[in-house]
């Protein structure tokens, strides 16, 4: 069997498998932790298809579905080639698995979702859901996203995620029942709430900053990006207006003419190349978009630890007032102000009884205090632990990835300069046969 | 207008005359620019530099204004030997407490006997030019004389002292003298001999010329009737205006273009930066973000260029073309005048005597003189629409010249731009 704890593991030696039994080994190993489950299967959003259909509040409306394909790795590289397993879903059943796994798992950094509406568009990209090529580009982006997850040492060993790969029908009931939406609630409504940390951890903080600046800086680019987009297709399309008035021109003309004719035709082609360029850009701004909603997904594992710390803090807090007033009852001082204690002596002293009950309720509140502190205390060094790792991990990714994101931004240039040089240089062919 | 601020003209006292450079040379601004501040190691133009530091070298014999030098001398249509070379140089600007001109020096170099000697250097203002123009019109009434840059300039839209203007319009006064000095008539005029080598222009002799002249340098708008214009005079008159409206739109298209180039530039100039600020808060991640920086900077840099470049070389010639075909208008007009004058006086003898008699000695003249007309018009024609071949296709291959180089710097900015880019991971390989 695979070893856990390496993070890329060989195919399962065994290839004398039944379908049946390379399917159990599949539900079998993904169980265990460190693998990849793309090492495993194949998973793609193939297509997309509009539906109507009612909604909860029994109107008609539309909506775009994608089909998941998956199939197994092994069975690929066998030559067999089988059918691949398919099921529907729309974009709010992608939103449900990305919750579920926010609160089952705070201390990672989930991968975020392709945007829910086109943002940091250019005149000529319609801000439609419904448009083909914002739908086309969301069915990628859906497509990376389960990606990311499944190749993720810890996401991908979910059973809930599997389940949405596999189980068209019944995964809705299935990840309902695991009760994450009221934990969801909850949590949502405790970080929306202001709480000021004691002592904050210094990485955790430099984290969020780091994110808070990452966001900042990616939504400038992308919005001067959009911009200069719109410019440049304005140059090139202007150039389009040389081709006609050449033509006319070369109507009038003797010796001239063949060649403006033709010169007119190469600023024809290069208005129209402006099309594809800025198709080929779209792709850079949507992996820029990928770690613009990333950097959003690292602030909230800091925030997240740093509700973790505030409630450890909590904890502690009240664990030390209880002890105090162990203290206080136990020796008969008060440093503590309370309203008990200044009716009390306005009112007359305690009977012992009430003292010794008073006591023993403390006693134990105190126990159970300690508990919780050492629980949470436990909750919190873990969460710091896996936090971290995932970070660095993280890290690694967005640096890895970025940096090509840059390359193949850089070929697109080169390819649009040469593109720029052989149109003109044509043209000055053409003009100098005039 | 051109995307980048004028920058003054230097003002200074008369320079002592250096050696004539051969006008067969490339041709230099006397004025060369000022280093550019954002580019350190520049010098002079302004230098592209890559993100690893060596300058892109553009001035290779195979560069662009190299090639346009070579092409704008190419002018021997004729294959004669030619003995008479003119230069307009060195603008300079003159204050004196009345007002503050530009003057252009104006070199000759010829073997021609009806000159004194054989160089000349002396120094004319467009007041000059514009004085030369007059007299050629006048003496030369049946030749196409080559038109002048605009004469009158908003005082308040453009800098009639900035060095793009001046020299804007330096070429222009060149490329005039230049087309009359190749001109086979008009080079041997008196004025023009005058005003290439006579100290001081006697401007008034200009009046008594023009009383001489009389009735042919009339302008008459209508009052005149030609009745059987000669087809090819016809075409010609029909040819010049469609080809107007082509300049017009022509002209509107490239200013557009350089509308749109100069906004997208703005952004540029905008989008560089982010990827400057982003580096700083990058680890790994801070050379190649840089280096992104650097490159969007340097793109900016050349498209700046190839803007000015469109504002002070394309649009002046294309605007000095539409007051070439004025000029051409003119001058058939004058031409349908004279035959209108012939038609006119030889119907009235025609009309006043019934029997053959020899033809009176002033319709003779008439008729002489339309031929004459005609004849001169047809050779002027042909040299012209050769002249505008040559210039066009010059024009447009160097417009095209200078997107191909501003697509060139692009190139090797990025290009360069893709090691660096691929470094690092090649040494975090080996870490790992």
């Amino acid at each position: 069997m695979a070893d856990s704890g390496s993070e890329y593991i060989a195919v399962i030696g065994n290839t004398d498998l039944t379908p049946s039994e390379s399917e159990n080994n599949l539900k079998n190993t993904m169980v265990e932790k460190g693998t990849s489950l793309l090492k495993k299967m194949e998973i793609s959003v193939a297509e997309a298809e509009k539906r109507t259909g009612k909604n909860a509040v029994n109107m008609q409306e539309t909506y775009t579905v994608y089909l998941i394909e998956t199939r197994p790795v092994d069975a690929a590289s066998e030559g067999t080639n089988p059918v691949p397993d398919s099921l529907w879903r729309r974009y709010s059943e992608f939103e449900q698995l990305r919750n579920y796994l926010l609160v089952t798992y705070p201390f990672l950094v989930v991968p975020p979702l392709p945007e829910k509406r086109a943002e940091f568009v250019w005149h000529k990209l319609s801000a439609d859901n419904m448009d083909p090529d914002f739908v086309e580009r969301r069915r990628v982006g859906l497509e990376n996203f389960l990606l990311r997850v499944a190749s993720h040492p810890d996401l991908s060993t979910d059973k809930i995620f599997y389940s949405f790969l596999t189980e068209e029908n019944g995964w809705k009931e299935t990840v309902f029942e695991t009760g994450f939406q009221a934990k969801a609630d909850s949590r949502l409504k405790a970080l929306n709430a202001t709480f000021r940390v004691k002592n904050p951890d210094k990485r955790f903080a430099e984290m969020k900053h780091y994110g808070d600046e990452l966001q900042s800086v990616i939504s400038q680019l992308l919005r001067v990006r959009a911009r200069a987009a719109d410019r440049l297709y304005g140059v090139y399309k202007v150039h389009g207006n040389y081709g006609r008035v050449f033509s006319e021109w070369s109507a009038i003309e003797k010796e001239m003419g063949d060649g403006l004719q033709s010169a007119g035709h190469h600023m024809d082609a290069y208005a129209a190349s402006v099309d594809d360029i800025l198709e080929e850009e779209e792709h850079y701004a949507d992996q820029l978009k990928e770690y613009l909603f990333y950097a959003d997904a690292l602030r909230a594992v800091c925030r997240k630890h740093e509700l973790t710390q505030y409630e450890l803090e909590m904890a502690a807090q009240d664990l030390t007032s209880k002890k105090q007033q162990r203290e206080e009852l136990a020796t008969g001082t008060i440093r503590t102000f309370s309203l008990k204690g200044m009716t009390s002596k306005l009112f007359g002293q305690e009977t012992p009884e009430q003292r010794e009950a008073k006591l023993k309720m403390l006693e134990t509140q105190i126990e159970e205090g300690e508990e919780l502190v050492k629980e949470r205390n436990g909750e919190c060094e873990e969460f710091v632990k896996s936090a971290w790792v995932d970070i660095e991990r993280f890290k690694e990714q967005k640096d890895h990835d970025l940096r090509e994101a840059l390359i193949s931004y850089a070929i697109m240039q080169i390819s649009m300069c040469k593109k720029g040089i052989q149109v003109w240089n044509n043209a000055k062919e053409c003009f100098s046969k005039m | 207008m051109s995307a980048g601020t004028p920058r003054a003209l230097a003002s200074s006292g008369q320079k002592p005359i250096q050696d004539i450079r051969h006008p067969l040379s490339a041709e230099e601004s006397a004025l060369s620019r000022s280093p550019d501040v954002l580019h350190p190691g520049g010098a002079g133009e302004r230098d592209l530099i890559l993100p690893n530091g060596t300058p892109v070298d553009t001035s290779s014999p195979t560069s662009s204004s190299s090639l346009l030098n070579r092409l704008q001398l190419d002018d021997d249509l004729d294959g004669e030997t030619r003995d008479l070379f003119v230069t307009v140089e060195d603008p300079k600007k003159h204050v004196s407490t009345m007002e503050t001109y530009i003057t252009y020096r104006v070199c000759t170099k010829t073997t021609r006997t009806e000159f004194d000697l054989p160089e000349y250097s002396l120094r004319r203002r467009y007041q000059d030019f514009d004085w030369l123009r007059n007299k050629l019109e006048e003496s030369q009434p049946t030749h196409l004389i080559p038109p002048l840059p605009e004469k009158f300039v908003m005082k308040g839209v453009v800098d009639r002292f900035s060095e793009e203007f001046v020299e804007t319009r330096r070429k222009a006064l060149d490329k005039f003298l230049k087309r009359v000095a190749d001109h086979p008539v008009l080079s041997f005029n008196e004025h023009f001999n005058a005003f290439l080598s006579a100290k001081d222009l006697n401007k008034r002799q200009g009046l008594a010329l023009l009383t001489k002249m009389g009735e042919s340098v009339k302008y008459v708008t209508g009052g005149y009737k030609v009745r059987a214009r000669p087809v090819e005079f016809a075409a010609m008159g029909d040819y010049l205006d469609l080809f107007t409206q082509k300049l017009g739109t022509i002209d509107r298209i490239a200013q557009r273009i350089i509308k749109e180039q100069s906004e997208f530039l703005m952004e540029l100039r905008e989008y560089g930066p982010v990827y400057s600020s982003w580096s700083s808060f990058e680890e790994d991640l801070h050379d190649p973000l840089e280096g992104v920086s650097g490159c969007v900077s340097n793109c900016s840099s050349a498209l700046e260029e190839l803007t000015e470049d469109m504002s002070e070389d394309f649009l002046p010639v294309l605007r000095e073309y539409v007051l070439y075909i004025e000029s051409m208008k003119n001058v058939l007009k004058k031409r349908d005048q004279v035959q209108a004058e012939y038609e006119t006086k030889l119907e009235a003898v025609v009309f006043r005597e019934d029997k053959k008699t020899s033809v009176p000695a002033d319709v003779e003249k008439c008729q002489d003189r339309v031929e004459c007309f005609n004849a001169d018009l047809k050779a002027d024609w042909d040299r012209w629409e050769n002249n505008k071949r040559q210039d066009f296709r010059q024009l447009l291959t160097g417009m095209s010249d200078k997107n191909i180089q501003y697509y060139e710097k692009c190139l090797a900015a990025w290009e360069s731009l893709i090691p660096l880019l691929q470094d690092k991971q090649e040494a975090k390989g080996e870490t790992n």
